[in-house]
């Protein structure tokens, strides 16, 4: 065991699957050398060589579209895109090919690549710099969509998503990048992709959150000091999302309140109630509650702290669920 | 101080067989007569076809088609010096290329009617789906180059587009990434003069595509792209070079196109007739003709019976692509992901589809 924190982890798992796979491969820009803006790939390109590796030039189309090419013809390409907010020039690339080859060629070609990308707003970042775009990337089949909330998540998912033969998106929770240690195993381990992670069990709520939002979800609970007994489902992959998880524990609690930084209107809480609403409605003892980011353009530094759901949000949210 | 010139630049230009069908000697690649034949017969073979395609559309008995009269000498010429186990990344107006490739006439035909069976490439050859988007596919030929040349395979990988997809950035993150990693890659664009309606010189202010690969590191010709021998000259070398891990090369075969843009479009809205007819006489298939009947290579009998036996095998897959029956409705859940999704299934059961 070894304690890590997420991009240490992140590291772990590059590496772990670089040594396993002679296919598998490392390109985005700054990776090299630099070990990525966020040092995730810190000491990888000495340890394996310029070819696995690779500086790219800055294109995150290039990258994409590359990459796709690489997966195609036997590599196991794992690209990096700085911050999510610029993989849209790649968009194209995803939704218009990687998601599509297998489907084209019927089977006859493949596309076993993930692309990594930070994510999520509450650091005082640049514009562009803290999209949280998962719904749009699981709205797309042919796509998987994974986002770990903790470093022994963070490793054995991507160990799973660069194993997996088909196209994942691995988005990176940027605000918690560093601020959970966890001691996870050094041994070579897979945490399976589709599975959610009850990491609370409870009887009165489902609290649904992934990513960085599950650590905020985790100190609303402890704030409410045992208040109410409250069940957090970590959904840990996005797309395809594990409903059979979620429907057992709404029906058990009958109550749900679901949490995403992402902007509200057709984010994906919306396709989890909806899920709720056709198999658990008459477990239900209240509406499910979403808390999110509202529908605006995610702000800069000044006007984060009032977009990103927080502590007390999530607990207003739990509130109003409770007293229906 | 005076300028420097930092680097001097030029752009050629080949043509081997006039529209005369005369022929320059000294620049006449090594084929064989019977490589000559063949390359007459594939000639006539995807013509055959392509008008075939048309008329079926016309009929009703095919959906949408693109057409590639007039490209292809671009199509047969470059597959001619390609193995099997070379990638194509073709586009839309690439059937004739695709059945160079051994990709079966009636997948084909099957594809360009709404049938997606069609574009799976038989097991021994790597013929990627053509890419309807333009020029986004123009990077993962970049891609496959480059893990060939990872893997140690000796493959190239070609891919071809219009000049239109010039003028996207997917085709400067192309050129750009193939140069840095001198990927095994060669670039062909068949520049037909328009795409859609709006004429090359609206498309890019440069005098030539060929030119754009200059900015890149790498080397770019300018071919007859109505000229066979031309385009199998440029490939070849192209070709070689890249296997010989010496880099990508960016083709510009210069020609036209001989018809409509699609089956929907309607050409005489935005091309004059003068021109049009200008441009039949420079048609590949006509030169070849008359440098193999100076060349004692064609007569008439010849000719006939290439184009009877061509109508023979286009029928004769028509026959078959109308026999197909429709996919199973499963096929559409089935090569999403490798193993269906949870929801999939639901979906699927839903839907009644078994």
């Amino acid at each position: 065991m070894v304690v890590a924190n997420i991009v240490q982890a992140v590291t772990m798992g590059l590496r772990q699957e670089l040594k396993r796979d002679k296919k598998v491969i490392v390109l985005g820009e700054d990776v090299g050398l630099n070990g990525g803006v966020f040092r995730a790939t810190d000491g990888l390109q000495k340890e394996f060589g310029p070819d696995r590796v690779i500086d790219t030039p800055l294109a995150e189309l290039g990258i994409v579209g590359a990459s796709i090419g690489l997966a195609v013809n036997g590599m196991k390409p794992v690209a990096e895109i700085q911050f999510s907010g610029f993989v849209y020039a790649g968009f194209d690339q995803l939704l218009s090919h990687a998601a599509r080859i297998r489907m084209r060629s019927r089977g006859r070609f493949t596309c076993p690549m993930v692309l990594r990308t930070p994510y999520g707003t509450g650091i005082r970042a640049l514009e562009l710099h803290c999209e949280s775009g998962e719904a749009l990337f699981s709205h797309i089949a042919g796509l998987k969509m994974v986002v770990p909330s903790n470093p022994y998540d963070a490793k054995g998912l991507l160990a799973a998503a660069i194993r997996d033969p088909d196209p994942v998106i691995f988005y990176e929770p940027m605000r918690i990048y560093r601020a959970i240690k966890q001691d996870i195993p050094e041994d070579e381990y897979i945490v399976p992709l589709g599975k959610a992670n009850v990491i609370h069990q409870g009887d009165d709520l489902t609290l649904i959150a992934w990513g960085a939002m599950v650590k905020t979800c985790q100190d609303a609970i402890q704030k409410l000091q045992g208040k109410y007994s409250v069940e957090i489902i970590d959904l840990r992959t996005i797309n395809p999302y594990d409903a059979e998880t979620v429907i057992s524990s709404v029906k058990k609690t009958g109550r749900c309140v679901i949490a995403h930084e992402a902007p509200r209107t057709a984010g994906f809480a919306a396709e989890l109630i909806a899920s709720i609403n056709e198999k658990a409605l008459l477990s239900l003892h209240a509406p499910v509650v979403r808390v999110t980011g509202p529908d605006v353009p995610i702000p800069l530094a000044k006007l984060e702290g009032h977009y990103l759901p927080d502590v007390n949000r999530i607990i207003k949210g739990i509130e109003k669920v409770m007293s229906f | 101080m005076p300028k420097k010139v930092l680097r001097d630049f030029k752009v050629e230009y080949l043509q081997i067989l006039d529209e005369n069908g005369n022929c320059d000697d000294a620049l006449m690649p090594k084929l064989s007569n019977e490589e000559i034949k063949k390359m007459y017969e594939m000639l006539v073979l995807v013509r055959v076809f392509d008008q075939k395609a048309f008329n079926m559309q016309r009929q009703g008995r095919l959906g949408t088609y693109i057409q590639f009269k007039g490209q292809e000498a671009c199509q047969i010429g470059s597959a001619a010096v390609l193995e099997d186990d070379d990638w194509i990344f073709p586009m839309y107006r690439n059937s004739g290329l695709l059945i160079a490739r051994k990709h079966p006439i009636v997948q084909v035909l099957q594809y360009w009617n709404g049938d997606e069976r069609g574009m799976r490439a038989p097991d021994n050859v790597n013929n990627f789906p053509i890419a309807i988007s333009v020029g986004t596919h123009v990077i993962h030929a970049v891609g496959a180059a480059w893990a060939a040349k990872l893997q140690g395979k000796k493959q190239v990988a070609v891919t071809y587009f219009g000049e239109g997809a010039t003028s996207k950035g997917d085709f400067h993150e192309a050129m750009n990434f193939a140069g840095v990693y001198s990927a095994p890659c060669v670039f062909f664009c068949e520049n037909n003069q328009f795409a859609i309606s709006v004429p090359r010189a609206k498309q890019t202010h440069a005098e030539t595509i060929a030119q754009k690969a200059i900015a890149y590191g790498i080397e770019g010709i300018q071919v007859d792209g109505m000229d066979i021998f031309a385009v199998y000259k440029a490939a070849k070398d192209a070709v070689e070079k890249a296997r010989a891990g010496k880099g990508p090369t960016l083709i510009e075969a210069y020609a036209y196109r001989l018809c409509d843009h699609s089956t929907s479009d309607d050409a005489s809205r935005y091309r004059s007739k003068e021109e049009f007819e200008a441009w039949v006489k420079k048609d590949s298939l006509e030169r070849l003709e008359k440098y193999m009947r100076k060349k004692n290579l064609l007569d008439d009998a010849y000719k006939q019976k290439v184009l009877e036996s061509s109508q023979q095998i286009i029928e004769k897959a028509v026959t078959e692509f109308e026999k197909i029956q429709p996919p199973d409705p499963k096929d559409m859940f089935k090569y999403v992901y490798a193993e269906m999704t949870p929801q999939q299934k639901e979906e699927m059961e839903e839907l009644g589809i078994k």
